[in-house]
Formats: C-alpha cells, structure tokens, sequence
C-alpha cells in the first residue's frame, strides 16, 4: 500500500507506509509547538551573546554582561564583607579577657561563632555541641584543657595533638597493656569509676597512686595543664564501662583536633571560641 | 566451524582459568572464575554436539526465541533492581541496615550502583534489546539478521550484567556514574555492543519495507550513540592485564566533562531515544491508529539527537568547568524541551480517536501514564538546568525525584506495558492470565511513584533551602547534620513509595507466570511475516 487514504476520525491523509499495520498521517506540527522551538532558539542566541558561551581559538566569549559565576560569588562575599566590617574589626581588637557578654559585640561574635561552629566543628562535636564518644561535650564545664575564653581560643587556633602546628596542646597518656598486669589493669578499671567516694585501702588505689595519680591527679581530679581528664566527675570521653576503661588504660587514647587558626581567618577563631564560650560551660 | 569454536573456547578457559588463580584482587578472581565455568560450559555444550547433524535452520518466521528471553530477563532484572532500590531506601533511612556482617559487600556504597545498573542495564538494557530485535523484524518484514548472533548478543549481555554487579560488590569500580564497570568488562559489552549493532543494522538493510519505520531511526541512534559514549567515557589503562585495577585516560575538568557527556546522554539515548522507539511502536499498535504525525516524528528525531549531546554540561554548574560550558549546557537542554515534548505528543495525539481505551485496556493505561511522566520529567530537567534553578537543586534529593520520575514513570510503565503487551504475543495466548492484576500493577505502580517523587521533591527543596538559610547578619543558619535529620520523614515515605512499587512488579511476574505456563487460553500461532500486508 503505497498510496495515501483518508483517516475517516481525523481526516487526516495518511503517508501511505505502512509498517506492521501501523500507518503514519500527514498531520502538520502543531504550530504552538513550533513557535514555542522558535522561541527557545531565538532566546537561546540572545543567552548565549550575553552571557560567556561561545568557545573561540583561545578563550571564550564573555557574554556583554560580563557576567561569571566567580564574580558573582566574589562579588557576594565582599557584600557580606562589607556589611560586618566594623564589627570584624572590633571583634580582632577585642581583649578576649575581658569581653563583656552583655555587649553588641559579643552577641556578634556568638552569631557568627554559630554559624562557623555548623560548618566546622558540628562533624565531630555535633551540631548541638553536645560531643560523641571521643568528641569532647561542649556544653558543660569539664574542660580538658581550660574553660576560660582564652583558652577555649588557644585550644582552637592551635588544635590538640595534630602534626600541623607547633604550638598545639600536647600530652599523651603511656599505654599501660606493657607496663601492668591484666590483674593489675582489672584491678584499676574496677578502682578508678569508684574514685569520688574510693577505698583507699583497697589493691586498685595503690596502683592507682603509683601510676596515674602524677597526672590525673591524687584524688582523681584531672590536671588542665596537661589535658589529664576529671575521673571523678563520672563524666567520660571514651567510655565508663569495664571493656572501654580496659581498652583506655591497656592502649591509651590519642584524639587530635586541627588547628583552626591554621584555617580560619582571625575573627572566626574569635567568634567560634566565644560562641562555645557562651554556651554554657564558660568559665 | 566447530573446531574453531572449540580452540577459542579452549584458549578462554585456560586464560580465564589463569586470571581465576593469579588475578591480582578478589573481584578479578572471582571474575576469571565465572568466566572459566561459561567457557567451559560452552566447551562441552558444542564438543558434546559435535557429530549430531546440524537441523536445517527454519528461516521463514521471525526470530522470537531471543525476544521470548529477553521479556524474562527484563522481567528477572526489574525485580532484582527494584529491590536493591528498596534496600538501599531504607539504608539511608535506617542507617543501621548497613548491617555490620554484611560489611563491606551490603554497605550502601556498594549496593547503589548496583542498584543504578540493574534498573538502567538490567532492566532497561534487556527490554530495549527484546523490544528492538522484535519492532525491527516485523516493522521491516524480514527475520533478524545474523541467524544465531543475537544469541550471543542475549547471553553476552547477561554476562557483562553478571561481571559488572559482582564487580561493584567485590569492590571493583572505576567510580564514574553508570559507568563503574573496569576495564575489561567495558571491552567485553563493546564487542557485544557491535555484534548488537551489526544484527540490527543488517535487518534494515534486508528489509522488505520502502522506508525504515520511525521506531527503528530511534532504535538506531540509541545504539550508535551508546557505543561512542561507551567507549570515549571508558577510555582508560589497565594498571595490570591480571588485575581490575585502571587509570583514566583523562583527569580532573576534562575527566567529569567527558564523564557528564556520558552520562547524560546514557539518559538521554539509552532511556530517552531507545525508549521512544518502543514508544513509536507499542503506541499505535496497541491503540491500533495511525501515528500522530510523521513530520513531527523527523523534526523531534533530528532535533533531539542533535541537542541532546550537547547538554551534559548542566550537571556541572558552578564547578571547575568554565562558565563558556556551562551556558551552553545550559542553553541546549532549554532549546531541548519542544523536541522532547514532540515525542510525548506524538504518542498521546495518537490516541485521537481511542481515548475511551484508557478505561478499558490497561496496556493503554500504562502507556499514557508513560507518557504523561515523559512530558513532566522532560520539562523538569530543562528547568533544573537553568543555573539559579541549579543552584537551588543540585546536590539535593530533587534530582533522586526527577531521575525516579522519568525513570519509574517514564521508562517503567512503559516496560511493563512492553511486557504486558509481549507476553501473550511472544507464547501464543489470547491474553493476559489476569487484567484484575494488571490494574492492581496500575494502581500500586502510580501510588508508589507518586510517594516517591513527592517525597524527594519535598525534601530536596527543603535540603536546598536550609542549605542556603542565613540570617539577618549573612550567617548559616542550619548545619549539614540538621538538614540530614529534617529529611527523616521523606525518607521512610520514599521507602514507601519504593515498595509499592516493587510490589506491583512481583503481581506482574505473577501474571507473567500464569500466563506463560498455559493458565491462559491459546492461541494459534500465526506466521506474521508471511501473512499479507492488510
């Protein structure tokens, strides 16, 4: 069948192929259709002369907007920059020490300290600072290494334990699996929880004074200055329980934290700091 | 003949079974292991044949055997995709379904190209291999060239399917999306590829038909153009010949261009034009009316495959890629709308004058709600690719949505009307053993992508939104970790969505099994390619 025929519902001519039984009409495009195309070729033309499009010898065309997408994020962040530089500027010349929380500035501070702590901090200390296990709690007052806001700052800028910065806060607890007994460490992962109300006649309490007190202190009480944790305060980094304590006292634990300062711009390191400052632990 | 087969299979095995012992990683192993049993399997199967006498080919009828398996495997691929789809749904819900005994082979990381490539390869590969050698044989009114080729097309395929989903379990990938499979299996589907290619290409040419048949100019584009994406994108160096291990040839900028090229274009040739050859064919026959129209059908053709390869850049807006790329990405996947609509006109304008069939025939059904997912996806990805669009969508789960609804919607309904329609042709049935559960497969197909879409297109729009949130003073109001939470909710609905889904799948096997063992009346076979045009 080679010639067209009429299709009676449409009335519409055929093409006359016909390919397994199925026909094929002469139906013309729909001309919304077409000038819709049209128009997407003709607004695709003008797009592509204002905007950087057309790829010659060397380099592109840079569209008559002059517009990119690097100079749109640049030319965002100078606006963001601009609007805070005052306050930027106060913030870098603030004393630390004696920063009053009542202040405009310190409530800047602890805005933008925010909003770095959820984009830097929040993966390993959660986005409620509430810490995980190996992740210090930033809410309350067990500091490590010192809960003042100058301090809370140092920890920052300069990190714990990392290889990056000569200056990070540094100790690093022996792991006594070479040194003591099985018995031994038996008897200290039953000691230690008990350290805030202890015997201290029993085995677990001469071991303890032997080998742990030079840093966590006599009564368990931790020492800042060495980031030796609080025992007593049945607050734990890496676990209370038996097996946790077992693996803590026989391989020693080593968390590491980057050195901010190395990352951030100044006013960052001072806005975080007083953001965690703030958040309830602050001493 | 045959001794040629043997020595070549001899010479696999013993490669094969080197490869088995020596290979330098687990996937590499176990790969030279499962090709040694194929070989050797096949060794045995021809020397055993040897002496018996060859049966007169039957040549006077349309090669349907491998169609026949084809329809099995689509359905077979369908359901193992799904379900991993599933699975890793509820992974991102409950992340403790990446169960630690199952580590590392049931992590998330593994199981979502796995996922990926058995809905697109799998699933989607074996329909449009089964429906083209099928529409190109009855639209040209020859049988398939090639005699026995497209057995080894069939097996071939199944093979790579195998090599690639063992691959990613084992670890072995070459970490390009829909493009994970080493090196070796990229060489293995290529020579498939062209002995695909070559069968198809020889049908045309012996065609009995004046004109090629607008299905087969898609069918054609979809094959040419998946080898050239395959082999470009793939391009790579093997660190060992006795390992899974390669280098790309390309790196950085240039490496993700060529990737998106790729990729892209693997949606748009491999589940766009493929599938609007199907669409081209299963449409008027099943509606029974002529095509719309056939101008239409050559501007949208030439149209679509012209701009098409031109749109990848859009996938890497505000990246390393220069602006100049990134424009015209931008610009071609806009002038791209009309052409992709054309296809979806084309098929519902062909229903002029059978739209009462919607009630009645859910084959039409399945092939409207196609379309109807055709027509929204193909308006959403040039929307999504204008860049502010873009800098609100990308990342976020709005692309899950528009992938899943163009790839539920779209590219599953019409393979179950595919199978729907095939099934009673390809094992001389009257019909269907039951339209009840064909409507229940409806029903439960169109709540479940419904769920599905939704709930990403719900939850990308919020990601995006609290991604961007700032407050008064310029600052970030929400943390990632925040944003993950937030979308919980649409995560166990998308899940949801997801088992529907998969459960209108399992009544389709159901229906198929029914059908296909004689629980359906018979019908007479009928030697179509003989009997006179009507």
């Amino acid at each position: 069948m080679d010639e067209p025929r009429i299709d009676q519902l449409t009335g519409r001519p055929t093409m006359g192929h016909e390919f397994d039984g199925i026909e094929e009409l002469n139906t013309p495009m729909p001309r919304w259709w077409l000038w819709t195309f049209y128009l997407t070729i003709i607004w695709g033309i003008g797009y592509t002369i204002a905007y950087p499009a057309w790829p010659m010898v060397s380099g592109a065309t840079a569209g008559l907007l002059g517009y990119s997408t690097r100079g749109e994020v640049i030319a965002d962040i100078a606006d963001h920059e601009a609007s805070n530089a005052a306050l930027v500027t106060e913030l870098n010349a603030a004393d630390l020490a004696a920063f009053d929380p009542q202040s405009d500035l310190h409530r800047y501070a602890v805005a933008r300290g925010a909003s770095v702590f959820r984009a830097q901090c929040s993966q390993c200390h959660g986005s409620g600072a509430a810490g995980a296990v190996g992740y210090p709690n930033l809410l309350d007052n067990d500091w490590l290494w010192g809960g003042t806001l100058e301090e809370v700052a140092y920890s920052v800028r300069h990190g714990i334990r990392n290889e990056t910065d000569g200056d990070a806060r540094y100790s690093q607890m022996p792991a006594f699996g070479d040194m003591l007994e099985s018995s031994e460490i038996e008897a200290l992962v039953a000691f230690v929880p008990t350290l805030a109300d202890a015997d201290w006649d029993s085995a677990g309490a001469v071991l303890y004074a032997d080998n742990c007190a030079s840093c966590h202190g006599e009564r368990g009480l931790g020492d800042r200055s060495m980031g030796a944790p609080n025992l007593a305060d049945a607050i734990w980094l890496y676990g209370g329980d038996s097996a946790s304590l077992t693996e803590t006292i026989s391989n020693a634990r080593f968390g590491v934290m980057p050195a901010w300062g190395q990352r951030l711009s100044e006013e960052d390191v001072r806005a975080v700091s007083t953001y965690v400052h703030s958040l309830g632990g602050g001493e | 003949m045959d001794v040629a087969k043997l020595i070549t299979l001899g010479l696999i095995t013993l490669i094969a079974a080197y490869a088995a012992d020596q290979g330098l990683d687990v996937a590499f192993r176990v790969h030279g292991f499962i090709v040694l049993l194929v070989a050797a399997g096949l060794f045995l199967h021809v020397l055993r044949r040897m002496d018996e006498p060859k049966p007169a080919a039957v040549l006077t009828d349309y090669n349907d055997g491998p169609v026949r398996a084809g329809v099995i495997a689509t359905a077979f691929w369908g359901i193992a995709g799904l379900a991993v789809g599933v699975l890793i749904a509820f992974q991102l819900a409950f992340p403790a379904l990446n169960f630690d005994w199952a580590q590392p082979f049931g992590n998330f990381g593994r199981l979502r190209p796995l996922h990926t490539s058995a809905v697109i390869f799998a699933f989607g590969g074996n329909a449009l291999i089964a429906s083209s050698i099928y529409i190109v044989q009855r639209t040209s009114r020859t049988r398939l060239f090639g005699g026995n080729l497209v057995w080894f097309v069939f097996w071939g395929y199944q093979l790579f399917i195998v090599l690639a989903a063992t691959g990613y379990l084992l670890g072995a990938t070459q970490s390009k999306e829909y493009a994970e499979p080493e090196w070796y299996v990229d060489i293995w589907l290529t020579l498939v590829w062209v002995v695909y290619l070559v069968i198809f290409l020889g049908t045309i040419i012996n065609r009995k038909e004046r004109h090629i048949y607008v299905a087969n100019w898609f069918f054609l584009a979809f094959i040419v153009t998946v080898a050239m994406l395959h082999i470009v994108n793939n391009l790579s160096v093997p660190v060992s010949i006795w390992g899974s291990k390669s280098v790309q040839l390309f790196s950085g900028v240039q490496d993700a261009m060529t990737q998106w090229w790729y990729g892209h274009n693997a949606v748009g040739f491999f589940l766009t034009a493929g599938f609007l050859g199907m669409m081209y064919y299963y449409v008027p026959k099943q509606a029974n009316r002529p095509v719309y129209s056939y101008k239409l059908s050559i501007v949208h053709f030439w149209a679509l495959i012209f701009l098409y390869i031109w749109a990848g850049p859009h996938h890497l807006h505000y990246t390393a890629l220069p602006d100049w790329a990134s424009t015209l990405g931008m610009v071609f996947s806009i002038i791209l709308w009309m052409p992709s609509w054309a296809g979806m006109m084309n098929g519902l304008m062909t229903l002029n004058g059978s739209w009462d069939k919607i009630r009645t025939d859910p084959i039409i059904r399945f092939l409207v709600a196609s379309l109807a997912f055709y027509g929204m996806s193909t308006f959403e990805g040039p929307m999504m690719s204008i860049r502010a669009v873009n800098s609100l969508s990308h990342y976020t789960d709005w692309t899950v949505g528009h992938v899943h609804s163009g790839a539920l919607g779209w590219n599953g309904m019409i393979i179950f009307a595919m199978i729907y329609f095939l099934t009673p042709r390809l094992w001389n049935r009257g019909a269907m053993y039951s339209t009840a559960a064909m409507n229940w497969h409806f029903w439960l197909a169109m709540i479940g992508i419904v769920l599905y879409a939704a709930s990403m297109w719900v939850s990308g729009i919020m990601e995006g939104l609290m991604w961007r949130e700032v407050d008064d003073q310029g600052f970030l109001v929400n943390s990632f970790a925040d944003t993950v939470s937030a979308k919980f909710p649409m995560y166990v609905v998308r899940g949801l969505g997801g088992v529907l889904y998969l459960g209108g799948a399992c009544i389709m096997v159901w229906n198929m099994w029914k059908t296909i063992r004689g629980h359906a009346p018979v019908t007479q076979p009928v030697s179509q390619m003989t009997a006179p045009a009507e």
